[in-house]
């Protein structure tokens, strides 16, 4: 299956991109993505270590299981206002 | 009866417009908060902020932020717009207004939506300072339930 993953701000910097298309195996978990990432041995290894992910717009724990289509942001702190 | 709304917008906010778009016929009061760009933190003087967000998020963390004030607070009609881009000192990067029947729900509404706000919605700043250096300014780590 397909995901999109989406880098903001300090996120983004690190990843060099603000955007990546990742093929998983089905039944994958935001976990499962985390590591491919951090796999990669690229910049993407220095993510830090406890990360908040949003899976279709709404905060979801790393257990959440991914389906084809999903879209999963990586959300630096946040520091709106 | 006015709907709550929530903008991420790159124009400047107009605050007369946001007042009028919450306020109807059963309101006795409307609060505005206006959150502006400050010339210093922490000591070190600041020229300009940029603010970017994860839109779509944001406006959809924002508009239940307003809702949940709504039904806790019994106010009437909330809306929250939030600037992104590059703002000069004195310009405002949020705004609430809060329209109800009475004053005092108002105000713990807006409290309630500015600090929601700083720890839930996607939203970042980056300093620029007067000596020309960039950074990120550190933020609220939001809290993510665990699955059921």
């Amino acid at each position: 299956m397909n995901v999109r993953t989406l880098f903001f701000a300090s996120y983004r910097d690190l990843a060099g991109t603000d955007e990546l298309a990742l093929e998983l195996p089905a039944g994958a978990r935001v976990a499962d993505l985390v590591g491919r990432l951090r796999a990669r041995g690229d910049a993407l290894a220095r993510l830090p270590e406890s990360l908040v992910v949003a899976v279709n717009m709404d905060y979801a724990p790393l257990s959440t299981e991914l389906r084809d289509g999903d879209e999963v942001a990586f959300i630096p702190p946040v520091a709106g206002g | 009866m006015s709907a709550c709304f929530a903008v991420i917008t790159a124009d400047a906010i107009d605050p007369a417009r946001l007042l009028a778009d919450t306020v109807s016929s059963s309101d006795g009061a409307a609060l505005l908060f206006w959150g502006v760009v400050r010339e210093q933190n922490d000591g070190r003087p600041v020229a300009d902020l940029e603010y970017s967000a994860y839109a779509p998020m944001a406006e959809k963390e924002m508009l239940r932020i307003a809702q949940e004030a709504r039904e806790q607070f019994g106010t009437g009609a909330v809306g929250v717009i939030h600037r992104t881009g590059l703002l000069a000192i004195g310009e405002a990067s949020v705004a609430i207004s809060v329209a109800s029947p009475h004053r005092g729900e108002a105000y713990e509404a807006s409290r309630y939506v500015i600090e929601q706000l700083k720890q839930r919605v996607p939203v970042w700043k980056r300093e620029g300072y007067v000596d020309g250096e960039r950074e990120w300014v550190p933020g609220f780590t939001p809290a993510v339930q665990e699955a059921q």
